[in-house]
């Protein structure tokens, strides 16, 4: 509609009367009306109007999709063109565990795959180093070249993207070039991202992930975007990650803006590395969490798409299109899901998967349902991924465009999100941006606030849960299949043969290596990537690499404990 | 009133083992105990299983509560077969977090004393605790 068609709507002399009529009728049936308010403490009303927004901006806060500011799609044909790419995280196992459900998962429909490394990679150590009881049990091996050669036996690495579970330093991207080079495949052929590597995240919201100290993160993300953009231009070197802290308790629009400021203290960081920012923005990614708070998420999405793009253009001067588009990964939150009648996980997925669709969502993944209970079984997989395929396919929710921009509601909330998100941000500027902010604890303090004052409402029954906090039933882990856990022979295997390339791989080529890292990491001006890509060709392990870094830049350790 | 060891609340070990790193249900369940009048040794995740049973020991602790939510329950029976081999098979071990149901036999075969998952309730958590503690002091006093 129309400026001018929506105006006369509320210009009419009948509007006013029937608005009265309507709130008349209303007091008196509803008898006490109850308080309602999103995750993110804004308060909803029981019905929104033309009073409320009247498309008088359209231009201005929506304009069309792939045009400034983003509002409604960051391209003009969205969903309706190409679908979001299906990106299943797996990781389990053995290299060639993994690579069995890889091709079937590609099989079964999934145009892209992601890659979650074992516990004891995020630990920065190699499988000979923990107890194997452990390995695998929740991601994938991996700690050499030839070990993700095998992992991706059979898949094109010019075709496919692939989506690495990889903090700094980055090991994994250096075994697929490494793995790339021997197959004689161009690094600007391969494509993907390199998820995790957004370290301030881990710092405050998951210490899962990180290895080396906050200012040795700090310098390896940078060499890391550097490298990409230069030699493997078609890989996205940085996912900027609102997942963690929406998992650790921040609310859907203080996630948005905290992840928004690490944007900005990354893309500030380069160019103060001399870096082109149009060249920089033209990467970036984000990940977020898709909670099944259902309008508020496709507002939050929304709102930020046009927060960024505005912030892309006027304050950090970029002036490319491209870099203005706020390209993300949804994943439907895990929290929601309950371990209590797991099965009822399948309808929550569904939602949550709607509200990123409904949101132009450029790439997603699609939880199972046994996932507060287990890394994911087989089955449960394949229901994720039929779950996608079913709203596109059957449910027909891709034939329009941005189908809720216009709601009186949705485009309220919008606004109102973004402006507690533009409020998230100023206090984050004001504290002298993200990483200062980290360093302080004030973010840290922010979500743990947010977290305490959600599980209140949850003990309170405020926020209600299916099977938790009412409609209690005793089944509990009904209709989940026993657990899956890796072949302890194959592993066993997997790990002595680990061992044997150890004692028989040529020493010197690895030493000599480790050496350049360790000196690229004390220098201002080598590349600490580009020598951690030279390293794991030359057959160094994952464990040697992140030991030498920790070593020369420093051990993580958590920032703030309480 | 003069403090006795029988008297003296229950000291316990909060610890995650093995490999993962999500804490947020141990620092819950271990400011419930504290909040419940208990002394409580919380680690930060990541400990062997030989660091747990050292702070178990130095500590002098009536219960260790596990917490794991990532497999790492896999590994309890390998704590509960050390605390034997050093004397404190009268402590108390409790696991909390995500531990399948078909797995939960090996731990119950391991000699773990109980195992709470997400849901629990804060009371029945603090309750289990106090009579373990209850029954690990009993226990240490008639061993030799």
């Amino acid at each position: 509609m129309t400026r001018t068609a929506i105006k006369r709507q509320l210009d009419l002399p009948g509007f006013e009367k029937a608005e009265t009529a309507w709130q008349a009728d209303y007091a008196r049936q509803i008898a006490q009306d109850r308080e309602v308010r999103n995750r993110s403490g804004i308060a909803v009303k029981p019905l929104y109007t033309p009073r409320d927004w009247d498309g008088a901006r359209y231009l201005d806060a929506l304009a069309f999709p792939g045009q400034m500011p983003f509002t409604r799609g960051i391209y003009p044909t969205m969903h309706r063109g190409r679908t979001w790419t299906q990106r299943q995280l797996i990781g389990l196992g053995t290299p060639e565990d993994y690579n069995e459900r890889v091709l079937r998962i590609l099989g079964a429909g999934a145009t892209a795959i992601s890659l979650i490394p074992c516990n004891s990679g995020f630990r920065g150590v190699d499988c000979d180093q923990v107890d194997p009881a452990l390995l695998g049990t929740c991601g994938t091996v991996i700690n050499t070249a030839e070990h993700m050669d095998r992992a991706l036996a059979g898949v094109p690495l010019e075709r496919i993207s692939t989506a690495m579970n990889d903090p700094s330093p980055f090991t994994l991207l250096a075994f697929v070039l490494a793995t790339a080079k021997r197959r004689g495949t161009p690094w600007t052929a391969v494509s993907g991202t390199s998820n995790q590597s957004d370290y301030l995240s881990h710092f405050i919201a998951n210490h899962m992930f990180y290895r080396l100290s906050l200012p040795g993160s700090r310098r390896v993300l940078v060499d890391h975007l550097a490298f990409c953009l230069e030699s493997v231009p078609n890989w996205n070197p940085v996912s900027v990650v609102g997942q963690h802290m929406q998992q650790a308790g921040a609310t859907p629009a203080e996630t948005m803006g905290l992840t928004l400021s690490t944007a900005l203290q990354y893309a500030e960081d380069c160019v103060a590395r001399g870096m082109d920012i149009d060249y920089v923005l033209r990467r970036f990614t984000f990940f977020f969490d898709i909670s099944i708070s259902f309008f508020e998420e496709v507002a939050k999405f929304r709102a930020g798409r046009r927060i960024w793009a505005r912030l892309t253009r006027d304050r950090l001067g970029a002036k490319n299109p491209a870099s203005w588009r706020f390209k993300f990964h949804g994943q439907t939150s895990g929290v929601d899901l309950t371990a209590q009648q797991p099965l009822n996980n399948i309808a929550r997925v569904a939602v949550q998967a709607m509200a990123g669709i409904f949101s132009g969502l450029q790439s997603m993944h699609t939880d199972s349902y046994d996932e507060a209970i287990t890394t994911p079984t087989e089955d449960a997989a394949r229901i994720a991924i039929a779950t996608q395929n079913i709203l596109r396919e059957e449910a027909h929710l891709c034939d329009v465009i941005d189908p809720l921009g216009g709601s009186y509601y949705v485009e309220t909330l919008t606004d109102q999100m973004e402006a507690e998100i533009e409020t998230i941000i100023a206090k984050i500027d004001a504290a002298g941006g993200m990483y200062r902010a980290c360093e302080t604890g004030l973010v840290q303090t922010t979500i743990g606030e947010s977290a305490l004052a959600h599980q209140e409402k949850i003990e309170a029954g405020i926020e209600k849960i299916v099977g938790v906090n009412c409609y209690q039933t005793e089944e509990t882990a009904s209709g989940v299949k026993p657990t899956e856990r890796p072949d302890s022979a194959r592993m066993q295997a997997h790990v002595a043969a680990f061992k044997a390339f150890k004692s028989t791989r040529s020493q010197d080529p690895v030493e000599r290596g480790l050496r350049d890292l360790a000196r690229a990491a004390n220098s201002q001006t080598d590349n600490v990537f580009a020598r951690v890509v030279e390293a794991a060709d030359a057959g160094a392990t994952h464990g040697e690499i992140v030991s030498c870094l920790r070593k020369e830049l420093g051990f993580g350790h958590p920032l703030i404990v309480t | 009133m003069e403090r006795t060891y029988a008297s003296a609340p229950p000291r316990v070990l909060i610890t995650k083992i093995g490999l993962d790193g999500h804490d947020r249900g141990s620092r819950i369940v271990a400011s419930y105990l504290r909040d419940a009048g208990m002394e409580v040794v919380y680690t930060p995740p990541w400990q062997s299983i030989e660091a747990v049973v050292s702070i178990a020991t130095q500590e002098d602790v009536d219960v260790i509560g596990v917490s794991s939510l990532a497999t790492d329950h896999l590994i309890v029976p390998k704590l509960m077969a050390c605390l034997r081999d050093k004397g404190l098979g009268h402590v108390g071990v409790l696991v909390g977090g995500i531990v399948p149901e078909d797995e939960r036999p090996m731990l119950k075969d391991a000699g773990v004393d109980g195992i709470f998952g997400p849901g629990a309730a804060r009371d029945d958590i603090v309750a289990h605790v106090a009579d373990l503690a209850r029954r690990a002091r009993r226990s240490r006093d008639v061993s030799p």
